[in-house]
């Protein structure tokens, strides 16, 4: 490098005692610099990138993580890949299915009821379906063929219909065409005793559909319609549809199993949903979080109308926001005034009337406010004994929006006041005089003159108090009461009720993108070097 | 802004009717903070005064909530936890942040706005989502099964982590009028690094982050949302319990704790008002 430089130019360059060039030795001293400044700075950097930034993110990673189907049913969710989403699934893919759910280990019982809870986000049903599901599996692969049955029609579920054959099992034409099933209800006990199974066991359904395909097969069908017909029309014709659709049913004994266990089962549509919701990743928190879903197809559509809420509910805050921040600059611009225009000593003993509250906690100061404004409290009870309404007709003032907004006012104003003050500390009196001394009146100096140099504080003071509204929750879960929760209380919902952790992570997103895009317009206007506090 | 002489009537009307619109403002300012502090020495377990109580009749008041307080055990232990969490984050944060704002002053600090942004992200970030994180990563930090939730450990790390951006920006607001000149003049004279931290950086930046300090104290000391995802029923601090307390069964004990509550940030606010303007007047700043 030394070399370098002096091929470069004829001059010879300056160097340090050692021999090493200026040039070398500066950016060497100044990376050095460089370095410990840094050095300074890492180890708050590294608790903050630990205790705050990787648990933000990995919150953020919530609303699209979609783990759920894919711990539990991981195989049946490669299955599902081959499969051309139209017709039903094959077989194939129920018995990998039913294997999966059905197994007993806790960590399998766990992640099916996880499944399940997330399912029940795409569609109400599901929750239950799996249950029932997760329990019927083992029994299902078994033998399919008592769900399958039940699956075909209901009746063969009823004791109305096993009683009637058990009651034909001694008749020789029936034991003839179905010796099995018939020497296998002879045993059966039956009866009138509350302790008797309303129907026979496994397999005797088995058989009686083995038989019942056989005789389809063999033509005797006819003849043992006939003698149950006799004396059971609605047996008879049961007996008829099982035999006409036998062969589908051997075929595709699973599927009428889960139809059995559930009707939901035959709708292509739940396949569908559980192959949508099945993807690593997935956007329907975010819909969700904007009140729409995806139909069973993957189109994005509006949610029902009664779960049409967090649109509304983002809206409301942004309002309640602005009503609040538009309440504090009313109040705060003429104290502000005032506070910057008064001499030092009187302007800073007023000014404490402004930090006390700043320095106050926020429950002291919201459970002053429940006790000022609810119905049984000081303004009400004000209000009474001077007349001006009666005993019987006090005002709700707290547990709804207004008090809300009151109490949200009252807590965020010096928020307000602070930034504003520091600014018009800053105005000179002298641009007031001269305008004055130029003709103005107070109202059009003060308009014209003065207001324009406020800007700055007003924008300052109302981005501050609309962030921290935004993102309010003591206040609005403690005073709010019904209609005055706002998006945080939603969040707080969804993380520690409904437990809809997605969700309650694609909301927090969405706030939070607010903000920060607010906070960069506060840093583009004030610089977050010159915030000041207290 | 005295009146000046040559106001016109209508000038005068509205300077009173401007003084009164005020005194309102700093009414509603003040009121709802001054108004709990009587109440509190109600002698009946309600929330407003009453007929006895506005006729001064010594009966009428009493200290029977201050007592609730100190037999309640529930009440005690949070008082200490409060004051154990708090002293303990803003210990952390106040080292750290110092530590920090040293290095965020200097000149040749590489990417300082990019830094500077996310040390103070934890003041941005809105509570809610900051609890909620802190509880799925304490609850299983790195998917290890050493839980930080409902420990004292887990409370204070949150809480140092919400109190350094106060402490940060406060200290480093101090350090605008430090002559640099000092450290050189320091270190010409032989002082090493430390002695020179200590004898000279130290003593003149103290007024910053001692307010940096109680700003990181009332940040922990008033904080609910994160105790409230985060803590478990040992590690309740004092805005826990009235939360609780609010939220369950309101009792005029709430009230007496309040009224405590209120000398304490008197107390602070004082503090702060007397460092600051000592750092006014050692930076030769006059307003």
């Amino acid at each position: 490098m030394a070399n370098a430089v002096e091929e470069a130019g004829p001059a010879r360059s300056l160097t340090m005692a050692d021999g090493t060039p200026l040039k070398v030795a500066l950016a060497r001293a100044t990376r050095r610099s460089k370095i410990r400044a840094f050095l300074l700075v890492a180890p708050l950097l590294f608790f903050i990138l630990i205790t705050f930034i990787f648990p933000i993110v990995d919150m953020l990673l919530r609303s699209v993580d979609n783990p759920e189907v894919n711990d539990a049913i991981p195989a049946t969710v490669v299955e599902l890949e081959k499969w051309d989403g139209e017709s039903y699934p094959p077989d194939s893919v129920l018995s990998v299915f039913l294997e999966e759910i059905g197994d007993r280990s806790e960590e399998q019982r766990r992640n099916t009821g996880r499944m399940g809870a997330r399912l029940n986000y795409e569609d109400g049903g599901f929750r239950s379906l799996i249950n029932k599901s997760q329990r019927a599996a083992p029994k299902i692969l078994e033998s399919p063929m008592q769900f399958a049955l039940i699956g075909l029609d209901e009746a063969w579920e009823d004791k109305d219909t096993w009683s009637a054959l058990d009651g034909l099992a001694e008749q020789p034409d029936f034991a003839d065409i179905l010796p099995k099933t018939a020497a296998l209800l002879q045993k059966w006990e039956t009866g009138n005793s509350p302790f008797a199974e309303k129907t026979p066991g496994a397999e005797v359904y088995t058989e009686i559909f083995q038989e019942i395909a056989a005789a389809a097969q063999d033509g005797r069908i006819g003849a043992l319609t006939a003698v149950i017909g006799r004396a059971h029309a609605d047996v008879a014709d049961l007996v008829q549809r099982t035999a006409d659709s036998a062969g589908d049913i051997a075929e595709h004994p699973l599927k009428y199993a889960l139809i059995g266990v559930d009707k939901e089962w035959g709708e292509v549509e739940t396949w569908k949903t559980i192959q949508l919701v099945s993807s690593p990743v997935t956007f329907s928190y975010y819909l969700n979080a904007v009140d729409r879903t995806y139909d069973a197809d993957g189109n994005i559509v509006m949610q029902p109308e009664w779960k049409q809420i967090y649109v509304q509910l983002f809206l409301k805050t942004i309002y309640v926001s602005i009503g609040v921040t538009i309440a504090c600059l009313i109040l705060a611009y003429p104290i502000s005034y005032l506070l910057a225009t008064l001499p030092p000593s009187k302007g800073n003993l007023l000014l404490i009337l402004v930090l006390l509250p700043f320095w106050t906690s926020l429950l002291v100061r919201t459970t002053s406010w429940i006790v000022l404004l609810q119905t049984q409290g000081v303004i009400n009870d004000t209000l009474v004994f001077l007349g001006i309404i009666a005993d019987d007709n006090r005002i709700e003032m707290i547990y709804n929006m207004t008090g809300t907004i009151i109490a949200m006012t009252h807590i965020l104003l010096p928020f307000m006041v602070l930034p504003m003050y520091s600014v018009m500390k800053t105005i000179s009196p002298s641009y007031m005089r001269a305008a004055r001394s130029l003709g103005a009146n107070p109202l059009v100096a003060f308009v014209r003159v003065y207001m324009p140099q406020t800007i700055p504080g007003i924008g300052a003071g109302s981005i501050l108090v609309f962030i921290l509204a935004i993102g309010y929750y003591i206040t609005p879960a403690l005073v709010g009461g019904q209609d005055g929760q706002l998006i945080s209380n939603f969040i707080a919902y969804h993380m520690q009720k409904s437990l809809n952790w997605g969700l309650a992570a694609a909301l927090g997103t969405i706030l939070l993108a607010g903000v920060l895009a607010m906070y960069w317009l506060y840093d583009r206007l004030v610089g977050i070097d010159n915030m000041k506090l207290g | 802004m005295a009146i000046p002489s040559y106001a016109g009537p209508l000038e005068r009307i509205w300077y009173y009717l401007y003084r009164f619109i005020c005194a309102a403002i700093f009414f509603f300012l003040i009121v709802p903070i001054i108004v709990i502090i009587p109440l509190s020495f109600n002698a009946e377990p309600y929330f407003t005064f009453t007929p006895e109580m506005l006729r001064l009749e010594p009966e009428a008041f009493s200290l029977r909530w201050y007592a609730d307080i100190v037999n309640n055990e529930q009440w005690l232990h949070s008082i200490k936890n409060s004051f154990i969490v708090g002293i303990a984050s803003t210990l952390v944060a106040t080292t750290l942040g110092t530590l920090a704002a040293l290095g965020l002053s200097r000149a040749e600090l590489p990417a300082k706005s990019l830094l500077m942004g996310i040390l103070i992200s934890p003041m941005i970030v809105p509570l809610i989502i900051t609890a909620a994180a802190m509880f799925f990563f304490y609850s299983a930090p790195f998917g290890t099964d050493y839980a930080l939730a409902q420990t004292y450990t887990g409370v204070i790390l949150a809480h140092a982590a919400l109190g350094t951006p106060f402490v940060v920006i406060t200290v480093t607001a101090t350090l605008v009028g430090f002559d640099k000149n000092l450290i050189r003049a320091s270190n010409s004279m032989g002082a090493d690094m430390p002695t020179t931290f200590f004898k000279v950086i130290m003593p003149l930046i103290l007024p910053g982050v001692i307010s940096g300090a109680l700003f990181a104290f009332v940040t922990s000391f008033d904080e609910v949302v994160v105790v409230l995802f985060m803590a478990g029923f040992e590690q309740r601090t004092i805005p826990r319990q009235m939360w609780a307390g609010i939220r369950e069964q309101i009792s005029p004990t709430i009230l007496a704790v309040a009224t405590l509550l209120i000398i304490v940030s008197t107390m602070l606010l004082a503090t702060i008002e007397i460092l600051r303007r000592r750092n006014e007047r050692m930076r030769g700043v006059t307003y």
